[in-house]
């Protein structure tokens, strides 16, 4: 890595990479959620057989992972907002990463039960 | 890799206060001059303002969609039960109120042009001939375009009663 760069290789770069990932992922997901919901016009039983796949627990992992990548999108795209718009936005870019890697972190360890309640019941039993 | 240190490479940045030592690892981002700023020679603009009202949408877009998306996933994934009620029923249930029915079309309109617009600035990014760019955003629009129609049709047409 070239010596001296502010960027390269630091928090702003990775959080950048990690921006654009999700932000693919989360389009491709959009293509497909669009594509399963049209499914109610074709008949009701067609639409429960694809939706009785996303209650599956392999697919509820997904779905963790899913907002997981939606919440950090999310999250880090109003901290980019912040960095455009607020006149010291670019000096605490940092610690506004910092704050979003936090919140994030809080607001998945409470969609553990949500999200994957129903999942361990049925591996578990319950 | 003496990067906790200010870089010897990087001398002051004009206009940046620099002297204050304003910027350096943890706030790398110093003030930069506008870079086609009009003078004499350059008295108008030659080109339109296409990429800047891309910018401003992908910002003002992404406002709105958190709390769209966050609303929707919330309903979805966390309330009455969390994924296990949804069905056909469940669907009937709310797009029999035009709130939920509005709310579902500015999500479809707005996510899928934030995503295609955010998608073709990483093709712009990475495809680098011409006839590459040309086929993956051709494919791109193609794809956006059927994915609102159809959305927006599945919204309107919707039939509770479908048998
Ligand atoms: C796994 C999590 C998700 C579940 C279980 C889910 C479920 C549903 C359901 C049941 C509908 C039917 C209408 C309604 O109840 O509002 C719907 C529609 C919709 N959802 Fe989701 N959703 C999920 C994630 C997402 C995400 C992340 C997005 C946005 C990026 C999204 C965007 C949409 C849109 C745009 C529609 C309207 C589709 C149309 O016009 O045909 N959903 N979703
Ligand atoms: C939940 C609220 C959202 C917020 C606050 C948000 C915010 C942003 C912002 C500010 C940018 C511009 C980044 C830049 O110019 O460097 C961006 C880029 C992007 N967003 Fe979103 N977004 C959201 C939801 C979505 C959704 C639902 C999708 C997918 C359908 C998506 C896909 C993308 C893509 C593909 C990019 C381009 C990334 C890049 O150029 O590196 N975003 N987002």
């Amino acid at each position: 890595m070239p010596a001296g760069t502010l960027y390269r290789g630091r928090e702003g770069m990775w959080s950048w990479v990690a921006h654009r990932v999700t932000g693919v992922l989360i389009f491709f997901f959009l293509f497909v959620h669009v594509l399963d919901t049209a499914l109610v016009r074709v008949s009701p039983e067609a639409y429960d057989k694809v939706v009785s796949t996303y209650k599956t627990p392999v697919v509820a992992v997904l779905e963790y992972g899913l907002v997981a990548a939606i919440l950090f999108h999310a999250l880090n795209g109003l901290r980019v907002i912040a960095v455009d718009f607020w006149s010291k936005g670019p000096r605490y870019q940092k610690q506004m990463l910092w704050t979003v890697v936090g919140v994030w972190l809080v607001l998945m360890l409470g969609a553990i039960y949500p999200v994957l309640g129903h999942a361990a019941r049925v591996v578990f039993g319950s | 890799m003496s990067t906790e240190t200010t870089a010897t490479g990087i001398g002051p940045v004009e206009g940046s206060g620099a002297h204050e030592g304003s910027y350096g690892v943890d706030n790398p981002a110093p003030f930069i001059e506008p870079p086609r700023k009009r003078t004499k020679k350059t008295p108008r603009s030659t080109r339109g303002n296409f990429e800047m009202y891309g910018w401003l949408f992908m910002r003002l877009s992404g406002i709105v969609l958190v709390v769209l998306v966050l609303g929707h996933l919330l309903i979805q994934l966390v309330l009455d039960g969390g994924v296990s009620k949804v069905g056909f029923a469940f669907v009937a249930g709310r797009w029999a109120s035009p709130w939920w029915q509005v709310w579902d079309l500015a999500m479809l309109w707005l996510a899928m042009l934030h995503g295609a617009n955010g998608l073709r600035t990483i093709i712009n990014d990475y495809a680098e001939s011409v006839k590459s760019r040309l086929w993956l955003k051709g494919l791109l629009y193609t794809a956006t375009v059927w994915t609102i129609v159809l959305g927006t049709l599945v919204i309107f047409t919707f039939d509770p009663n479908i048998r």
